[in-house]
Protein backbone atom coordinates (compact mmCIF):
# COMPACT_ATOMS: atom_id res chain seq x y z
CA UNK A 1 0.00 0.00 0.00
CA UNK A 2 0.66 3.54 -0.20
CA UNK A 3 1.26 6.16 2.57
CA UNK A 4 2.47 9.78 2.04
CA UNK A 5 5.32 10.37 4.11
CA UNK A 6 6.21 14.15 4.74
CA UNK A 7 4.41 14.67 1.42
CA UNK A 8 5.96 11.99 -0.47
CA UNK A 9 3.74 8.81 -1.98
CA UNK A 10 5.86 6.57 0.09
CA UNK A 11 5.71 2.63 -0.76
CA UNK A 12 5.13 0.21 2.33
CA UNK A 13 3.60 -3.49 3.44
CA UNK A 14 0.62 -3.96 5.01
CA UNK A 15 1.01 -4.53 8.29
CA UNK A 16 3.81 -1.43 8.84
CA UNK A 17 3.03 0.63 12.03
CA UNK A 18 4.35 4.15 12.76
CA UNK A 19 6.95 2.42 15.12
CA UNK A 20 8.37 0.81 11.65
CA UNK A 21 8.57 4.45 10.02
CA UNK A 22 9.88 6.43 12.92
CA UNK A 23 12.99 3.01 12.34
CA UNK A 24 13.08 3.13 9.32
CA UNK A 25 13.91 7.26 8.89
CA UNK A 26 16.86 6.73 11.62
CA UNK A 27 14.77 8.75 14.23
CA UNK A 28 15.23 6.43 17.32
CA UNK A 29 16.69 8.20 20.14
CA UNK A 30 16.37 11.91 18.34
CA UNK A 31 13.98 14.61 19.05
CA UNK A 32 10.47 14.27 16.94
CA UNK A 33 7.05 14.25 16.77
CA UNK A 34 4.36 12.60 14.69
CA UNK A 35 1.05 13.29 13.22
CA UNK A 36 -1.12 11.16 10.89
CA UNK A 37 -3.95 13.05 9.07
CA UNK A 38 -3.53 15.87 10.79
CA UNK A 39 -3.73 14.34 14.37
CA UNK A 40 -0.90 14.45 16.93
CA UNK A 41 -0.35 10.84 17.57
CA UNK A 42 2.05 10.54 21.08
CA UNK A 43 4.99 8.61 21.25
CA UNK A 44 3.76 6.20 23.66
CA UNK A 45 1.47 5.13 20.68
CA UNK A 46 3.64 4.60 17.96
CA UNK A 47 4.46 0.53 17.77
CA UNK A 48 0.85 -0.01 18.14
CA UNK A 49 -0.48 2.14 15.50
CA UNK A 50 -1.13 0.37 12.23
CA UNK A 51 -1.03 2.15 8.73
CA UNK A 52 -4.00 2.56 6.38
CA UNK A 53 -3.79 3.08 2.80
CA UNK A 54 -3.47 6.90 1.98
CA UNK A 55 -2.44 7.75 5.59
CA UNK A 56 -0.93 10.98 5.76
CA UNK A 57 2.03 11.28 7.93
CA UNK A 58 3.92 13.88 9.19
CA UNK A 59 7.04 13.63 10.95
CA UNK A 60 8.65 17.21 12.52
CA UNK A 61 11.85 18.04 14.35
CA UNK A 62 12.97 21.45 15.94
CA UNK A 63 14.86 23.34 13.36
CA UNK A 64 16.43 26.98 13.85
CA UNK A 65 13.58 30.03 13.61
CA UNK A 66 12.72 33.28 14.87
CA UNK B 1 20.36 47.19 40.38
CA UNK B 2 22.27 43.50 40.38
CA UNK B 3 20.60 41.24 37.63
CA UNK B 4 19.64 38.58 39.91
CA UNK B 5 16.88 40.88 41.63
CA UNK B 6 15.80 42.84 38.25
CA UNK B 7 14.37 39.67 37.04
CA UNK B 8 10.93 38.95 35.25
CA UNK B 9 8.87 36.19 35.39
CA UNK B 10 6.71 34.23 32.50
CA UNK B 11 4.20 31.74 33.04
CA UNK B 12 5.65 30.80 36.54
CA UNK B 13 9.21 30.56 35.12
CA UNK B 14 11.85 33.10 36.14
CA UNK B 15 14.60 34.54 33.87
CA UNK B 16 17.32 37.49 34.45
CA UNK B 17 18.09 37.76 31.17
CA UNK B 18 15.55 39.98 29.01
CA UNK B 19 16.51 39.28 25.77
CA UNK B 20 14.95 36.75 23.68
CA UNK B 21 16.46 35.64 20.90
CA UNK B 22 15.56 33.62 17.46
CA UNK B 23 17.42 30.65 15.98
CA UNK B 24 17.13 31.37 11.96
CA UNK B 25 19.27 32.72 9.64
CA UNK B 26 22.31 32.13 11.01
CA UNK B 27 25.49 30.80 8.86
CA UNK B 28 25.87 27.41 10.73
CA UNK B 29 25.18 26.16 14.42
CA UNK B 30 28.61 27.12 15.24
CA UNK B 31 27.65 30.56 14.93
CA UNK B 32 23.90 29.99 16.07
CA UNK B 33 25.64 28.84 19.63
CA UNK B 34 28.33 31.36 19.98
CA UNK B 35 25.93 34.27 19.03
CA UNK B 36 23.34 33.17 21.20
CA UNK B 37 26.10 32.36 23.82
CA UNK B 38 27.53 35.84 23.52
CA UNK B 39 23.19 37.14 23.70
CA UNK B 40 22.80 35.98 27.15
CA UNK B 41 19.60 34.65 26.23
CA UNK B 42 18.21 31.93 28.09
CA UNK B 43 14.67 32.05 26.17
CA UNK B 44 15.19 30.94 22.33
CA UNK B 45 12.52 30.48 19.95
CA UNK B 46 12.80 27.05 17.92
CA UNK B 47 11.00 26.31 14.59
CA UNK B 48 8.95 22.97 13.47
CA UNK B 49 9.47 21.20 10.42
CA UNK B 50 9.32 18.38 8.48
CA UNK B 51 12.07 15.44 9.48
CA UNK B 52 14.75 16.32 6.17
CA UNK B 53 13.73 12.26 4.78
CA UNK B 54 17.79 11.87 2.88
CA UNK B 55 19.53 14.11 6.35
CA UNK B 56 22.43 12.80 7.62
CA UNK B 57 21.77 11.73 10.87
CA UNK B 58 25.10 12.77 12.29
CA UNK B 59 24.75 16.33 11.78
CA UNK B 60 23.55 18.11 14.87
CA UNK B 61 19.81 19.72 15.87
CA UNK B 62 19.48 22.40 17.43
CA UNK B 63 18.32 20.99 20.75
CA UNK B 64 21.75 19.40 20.93
CA UNK B 65 23.56 22.69 19.89
CA UNK B 66 20.73 24.25 22.79
CA UNK B 67 20.18 22.15 24.95
CA UNK B 68 16.39 22.37 26.60
CA UNK B 69 18.30 21.97 30.22
CA UNK B 70 20.09 24.95 29.59
CA UNK B 71 17.35 27.38 27.99
CA UNK B 72 13.71 27.42 28.06
CA UNK B 73 12.71 26.65 24.37
CA UNK B 74 10.37 28.61 22.65
CA UNK B 75 8.45 26.84 19.95
CA UNK B 76 7.33 29.49 17.52
CA UNK B 77 4.23 28.83 14.93
CA UNK B 78 6.54 30.76 12.33
CA UNK B 79 4.54 30.52 8.79
CA UNK B 80 1.22 29.93 9.84
CA UNK B 81 -1.85 31.66 8.07
CA UNK B 82 -4.59 29.76 10.21
CA UNK B 83 -5.67 28.86 12.99
CA UNK B 84 -5.70 25.06 12.65
CA UNK B 85 -2.03 24.92 11.20
CA UNK B 86 -0.67 26.88 14.78
CA UNK B 87 -2.45 24.88 16.65
CA UNK B 88 -1.26 21.74 15.17
CA UNK B 89 2.71 22.73 15.05
CA UNK B 90 2.20 24.05 19.02
CA UNK B 91 0.88 20.25 19.72
CA UNK B 92 3.67 18.65 17.97
CA UNK B 93 5.96 20.83 19.71
CA UNK B 94 4.48 20.11 23.07
CA UNK B 95 5.61 16.71 21.93
CA UNK B 96 8.35 16.90 20.51
CA UNK B 97 10.09 18.61 23.93
CA UNK B 98 8.11 16.06 26.62
CA UNK B 99 5.14 18.45 27.29
CA UNK B 100 6.77 21.48 27.65
CA UNK B 101 3.52 23.93 27.16
CA UNK B 102 5.44 27.02 26.81
CA UNK B 103 4.65 28.41 22.86
CA UNK B 104 4.95 31.72 20.85
CA UNK B 105 2.04 32.01 19.09
CA UNK B 106 2.09 33.90 15.64
CA UNK B 107 -0.65 33.62 13.02
CA UNK B 108 0.24 35.62 10.05
CA UNK B 109 -2.17 37.70 7.67
CA UNK B 110 0.16 38.53 5.00
CA UNK B 111 2.99 37.49 3.44
CA UNK B 112 4.39 41.02 2.30
CA UNK B 113 4.63 42.60 5.27
CA UNK B 114 4.09 39.42 7.92
CA UNK B 115 1.73 40.87 10.38
CA UNK B 116 -0.29 38.90 12.30
CA UNK B 117 -4.29 38.28 11.48
CA UNK B 118 -5.38 39.24 14.82
CA UNK B 119 -8.72 37.73 14.41
CA UNK B 120 -7.62 33.98 13.83
CA UNK B 121 -4.62 35.01 16.49
CA UNK B 122 -7.26 35.43 18.83
CA UNK B 123 -8.66 32.10 18.13
CA UNK B 124 -5.96 30.35 18.60
CA UNK B 125 -4.86 31.79 21.40
CA UNK B 126 -8.24 30.62 23.05
CA UNK B 127 -7.76 27.13 21.81
CA UNK B 128 -4.55 27.01 23.26
CA UNK B 129 -4.94 28.16 26.46
CA UNK B 130 -8.16 25.77 27.14
CA UNK B 131 -5.45 23.09 25.91
CA UNK B 132 -3.17 24.35 28.86
CA UNK B 133 -0.70 25.58 26.89
CA UNK B 134 1.24 29.19 28.10
CA UNK B 135 0.62 31.66 25.43
CA UNK B 136 3.58 34.33 24.56
CA UNK B 137 1.16 35.73 21.69
CA UNK B 138 2.69 38.12 18.83
CA UNK B 139 0.15 40.34 17.79
CA UNK B 140 0.05 44.11 16.77
CA UNK B 141 0.90 47.12 18.36
CA UNK B 142 -2.85 47.85 19.19
CA UNK B 143 -3.48 48.48 22.79
CA UNK B 144 -7.32 47.19 22.59
CA UNK B 145 -6.04 43.44 21.07
CA UNK B 146 -3.24 43.55 23.68
CA UNK B 147 -5.66 44.01 26.45
CA UNK B 148 -7.77 41.09 24.66
CA UNK B 149 -5.05 38.48 24.46
CA UNK B 150 -4.03 39.72 28.06
CA UNK B 151 -7.56 39.02 29.56
CA UNK B 152 -8.18 36.13 27.91
CA UNK B 153 -5.16 34.61 29.52
CA UNK B 154 -2.10 34.84 27.57
CA UNK B 155 0.89 34.78 29.57
CA UNK B 156 2.48 37.18 27.60
CA UNK B 157 2.01 39.75 24.76
CA UNK B 158 4.28 40.59 22.48
CA UNK B 159 3.19 43.62 20.16
CA UNK B 160 5.82 43.92 16.76
CA UNK B 161 7.97 46.96 16.68
CA UNK B 162 8.28 46.88 12.94
CA UNK B 163 7.28 44.46 10.56
CA UNK B 164 9.46 40.54 11.06
CA UNK B 165 12.58 40.98 9.77
CA UNK B 166 12.70 44.59 8.66
CA UNK B 167 15.20 46.30 11.39
CA UNK B 168 12.74 49.58 10.87
CA UNK B 169 12.70 50.02 14.84
CA UNK B 170 9.90 50.99 17.03
CA UNK B 171 7.72 52.78 14.30
CA UNK B 172 4.86 53.67 16.92
CA UNK B 173 6.65 54.15 20.76
CA UNK B 174 3.65 55.92 21.97
CA UNK B 175 1.68 52.53 21.22
CA UNK B 176 3.77 50.39 22.86
CA UNK B 177 4.21 52.36 26.09
CA UNK B 178 0.12 52.72 26.42
CA UNK B 179 0.54 48.90 25.43
CA UNK B 180 2.91 48.43 28.64
CA UNK B 181 0.76 51.17 30.75
CA UNK B 182 -2.40 48.54 30.73
CA UNK B 183 -0.71 45.75 31.01
CA UNK B 184 -0.49 43.26 34.02
CA UNK B 185 1.22 40.33 32.07
CA UNK B 186 5.08 40.75 30.26
CA UNK B 187 4.94 43.13 27.53
CA UNK B 188 8.16 41.87 24.76
CA UNK B 189 8.70 44.12 21.63
CA UNK B 190 8.42 41.13 19.07
CA UNK B 191 10.33 41.73 15.76
CA UNK B 192 10.95 44.96 14.02
CA UNK B 193 14.61 45.96 15.85
CA UNK B 194 17.46 46.82 13.91
CA UNK B 195 20.16 47.29 16.20
CA UNK B 196 21.06 48.05 20.01
CA UNK B 197 19.78 52.03 20.30
CA UNK B 198 16.56 50.06 19.19
CA UNK B 199 16.16 47.60 21.64
CA UNK B 200 17.02 50.14 24.48
CA UNK B 201 14.50 52.20 23.31
CA UNK B 202 11.95 49.23 23.79
CA UNK B 203 13.12 48.87 27.52
CA UNK B 204 13.29 52.77 28.30
CA UNK B 205 9.25 52.48 27.24
CA UNK B 206 9.18 50.09 29.96
CA UNK B 207 8.59 46.43 28.19
CA UNK B 208 9.57 43.55 30.04
CA UNK B 209 12.08 42.30 27.48
CA UNK B 210 12.75 41.86 23.63
CA UNK B 211 12.69 38.93 21.16
CA UNK B 212 14.82 39.76 18.20
CA UNK B 213 16.67 37.42 15.53
CA UNK B 214 17.20 39.00 12.34
CA UNK B 215 19.10 42.06 13.73
CA UNK B 216 22.03 39.78 15.50
CA UNK B 217 21.53 37.13 12.62
CA UNK B 218 21.48 39.58 9.80
CA UNK B 219 24.25 41.59 11.29
CA UNK B 220 27.97 41.59 9.45
CA UNK B 221 29.21 40.38 12.71
CA UNK B 222 26.26 38.29 14.68
CA UNK B 223 28.29 37.59 17.65
CA UNK B 224 29.30 41.10 18.39
CA UNK B 225 26.01 42.58 17.68
CA UNK B 226 24.52 39.77 20.21
CA UNK B 227 27.13 41.27 23.02
CA UNK B 228 25.40 44.84 21.79
CA UNK B 229 22.08 44.17 22.22
CA UNK B 230 22.82 42.19 25.82
CA UNK B 231 23.93 45.42 26.54
CA UNK B 232 21.55 47.59 25.11
CA UNK B 233 18.82 45.23 26.66
CA UNK B 234 20.32 45.91 29.82
CA UNK B 235 21.19 50.06 29.59
CA UNK B 236 17.75 50.21 28.43
CA UNK B 237 16.48 48.81 31.39
CA UNK B 238 18.46 50.65 34.13
CA UNK B 239 17.52 53.32 32.38
CA UNK B 240 13.75 52.82 32.65
CA UNK B 241 14.33 51.90 36.51
CA UNK B 242 16.44 55.17 37.24
CA UNK B 243 13.55 57.51 35.31
CA UNK B 244 14.91 59.59 32.63
CA UNK B 245 15.28 63.23 33.27
CA UNK B 246 12.56 65.76 31.76
CA UNK B 247 13.22 67.44 28.28
CA UNK B 248 13.68 70.88 28.31
CA UNK B 249 13.71 73.57 25.19
CA UNK B 250 16.73 75.33 26.48
CA UNK B 251 19.98 74.53 28.22
CA UNK B 252 20.31 74.23 32.21
CA UNK B 253 23.95 75.16 33.04
CA UNK B 254 25.77 71.81 35.03
CA UNK B 255 28.36 73.91 36.92
CA UNK B 256 27.00 76.37 39.32
CA UNK B 257 26.65 79.86 38.76
CA UNK B 258 27.44 80.62 42.58
CA UNK B 259 31.59 81.62 43.30
CA UNK B 260 32.07 82.86 40.06
CA UNK B 261 35.34 84.58 40.12
CA UNK B 262 35.27 86.89 37.28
Amino acid sequence: MNIQLNGETTPVDDSTTLGDIVRRMNLEGSRYAVEVNEELVPRSEHEGYRLKEGDNVEIVQAIGGG
Amino acid sequence: MSENTDTFSVAGREFSSRLLVGTGKYKDMEETRAAIEASGAQIVTIAVRRTNMGQNSDEPNILDVLPPDKYTILPNTAGCYDQKTAVRTCKLARELLDGHNLVKLEVLGDEKTLFPDVMATLKAAEELIKDGFDVMVYTNDDPIIARELEDMGCAAVMPLAAPIGSGLGIRNPLNIRTIVENAKVPILVDAGVGTASDAAVAMELGCDGVLMNTAIAAAQKPVLMASAMKKAIQAGREAYLAGRMQAKRFASASSPLEGLFF
